[in-house]
């Protein structure tokens, strides 16, 4: 394959992948509230956006709820993994397994399972339900990054604290947690990113009265999606992207004096 | 010291039995059970009837359709991304994390726009006097809709196996006398199985288990079966049915990770 033609293809890739994104940021700027129509370019809907309660309170649910399910995931995930490290093959290769299960089971059973292990315990669906499930889907995200860490930790260097008189945790929080950081971090990460843009468990655990954006989104589709929706996605679209520029530029210099 | 390494194993352990084995069990009782709690075999053979076989069948056989194009569309693309070199790791993160803040239900929604009959491509289509494409609310629209949504499963996993081929098995291939094709065929392919494997696990299954693209993209009229267990759990509220059908369900899952554990035994062809 000429090297053209790798360009062109991955042109069109991303073409295909970021068409419908494209389209609803041309979507928030419409003036016309259908989709169908171009009705002139507008800025109301990111004004109105801010005044629509409804929207708003999805928001904060969703991002309580990403923030609250991968900070727990990570905690649980990573002592998982630094217990699951010293234990003999077999147990540990049952809880790996465990743990794949809610990454290779379909998103559906997994949301009709934990819709029936609530309802026969009695639990009140709302805030709490969706919090529980989307730990539980999140913790295997953050055992699979945190785990490859694991084989570059040097136990002597833990021991050695130890032996020089450091507390476990103290030893702990000095010597190991630093390793293991990068890959706690790039766990919450995909964590995080996962429970912001998971419907259909949501779906399935929420209760009447609260909504995260996903499920709101879902309702609206048959009146009609509010235009302020895809102001907002548009909004959050853009900082997460100028974020990714941020963080991706420093490397790109270091390279250029690299090379 | 070892008691008590075993010992923070424990929150895990505990929220593993609670959360993902206590609640398959349930959707093992509930399909294995009528309303009043009796054993029956029912709710599982209930796939056999007319309708809801059709459903699995078209699920069975969209699915698979998508794996394929993902799979046909996904490859080249995982092999420029391996070979490329510095600048991936940022392209990788533009294909696969970037696109997930764009809500997934208004993603595959804007394809409504997109796809209709006055909208973007036919317009675009009609200016070039190209004939019009007419697929929204078909099976086509369907089968588009998957192979957007999980193209980015199937490119990493083939990304990651590609990576991991030591590149002086290829050179060795071509000293010894191997063209471009045969080095492919004898040593690129079979070395990326696993990626392979792995890759169609993670496209077949979200696709054969979907119930938003098809009720966003296809229209009321085509049921996945999908739709179908979603339809007993909200509207019909027979629960004991739904999860009958998803017992049958997680059949074919398992089916396919009785598979993929034969070709990748190593799990090399590990998502992360």
């Amino acid at each position: 394959m000429g090297r053209i033609a790798k360009r062109i293809y991955i042109i069109l890739i991303f073409v295909f992948l970021y068409a419908p994104i494209a389209t609803l940021i041309v979507l928030s700027f419409n003036a016309s509230k259908t989709r169908a129509k171009w009705g002139g370019f507008t800025l109301k809907w990111y004004v109105s956006l801010f005044q629509n309660r409804d929207i708003m309170e999805a928001l904060y649910t969703t991002l309580l709820i990403a923030l609250l399910s991968s900070l727990i995931a990570s905690v649980i995930g990573t002592i998982a993994c630094i217990a699951m490290d010293s234990m003999k093959k077999r147990p540990k290769s049952i809880l790996l397994g465990i743990t794949n299960i809610p990454m290779l089971n379909a998103d559906i059973v997994t949301g009709i399972s934990l819709m029936l292990l609530f309802l026969s315990f009695g639990l009140k669906f709302g805030f709490g339900t969706i919090l529980l499930s989307h730990i539980t889907f999140n913790i295997p995200y953050v055992i699979l990054s945190v785990m490859p860490r694991m084989k570059n930790i040097n136990r002597n260097t833990f021991e050695a604290a130890l032996d020089l008189g450091a507390p476990p945790l103290k030893a702990f929080f000095k010597v190991v947690f630093p390793d293991l950081l990068p890959g706690i971090l790039s766990g919450f990460l995909l964590a995080f990113t996962m429970s912001l843009d998971d419907f259909i468990i949501t779906h399935f655990t929420k209760g009447p009265g609260i909504d995260t954006l996903s499920t709101k989104i879902y309702t609206e589709v048959k009146k009609g999606i509010k235009p302020e929706m895809y102001a907002l996605s548009t909004i959050i679209f853009t900082v997460v992207l100028l974020l990714l520029i941020l963080v991706n530029k420093p490397e790109k210099e270091e390279k250029k004096i690299l090379h | 010291m070892k008691n008590k390494k075993n010992l923070l194993a424990s929150p895990f352990i505990i929220w593993s039995i609670a959360f993902i084995v206590l609640p398959l069990c349930m959707v093992f009782y509930y399909g294995l059970t009528d309303k009043t709690g009796a054993f029956t075999l029912d709710n599982i053979i209930s796939i056999a009837t007319a309708e809801h076989s059709k459903a699995l069948w078209l699920s069975l056989l969209l699915s698979f359709i998508s794996t394929v194009i993902c799979l046909l569309l996904g490859y080249p693309l995982a092999s420029i991304l391996a070979k490329l070199g510095k600048n991936k790791n940022s392209l990788i993160v533009f294909i696969f994390i970037l696109p997930m803040w764009m809500n997934f239900l208004l993603r595959t929604l804007a394809w409504q726009t997109l796809l209709e009959k006055t909208g973007v491509i036919n317009s675009v289509l009609q200016f070039l006097h190209l004939p019009t494409l007419n697929i929204i609310n078909t099976a086509y629209a369907i089968v588009l809709g998957m192979v957007y949504n999980f193209l980015p499963f199937m490119v990493l996993p083939l990304y990651n196996s590609l990576t991991k081929i030591d590149p002086n098995v290829i050179n060795a291939a071509r000293d010894l006398g191997a063209n471009g094709l045969q080095t492919f065929i004898r040593i690129t392919l079979p070395l990326s199985i696993p990626g392979i494997i792995s890759g169609i696990t993670m496209v077949f299954v979200p696709a054969l288990t979907t119930f938003v693209i098809s009720s966003l993209l296809g229209g009321s009229k085509i049921l996945l079966i999908g739709n179908v267990i979603e339809q007993q759990f909200t509207q019909a509220s027979n629960w004991n049915l739904g999860s009958g059908l998803s017992i049958v369900l997680m059949l074919f899952i398992i089916i396919n990770m009785v598979v993929t554990s034969l070709f990748d035994k190593d799990g090399e062809g590990a998502v992360l």
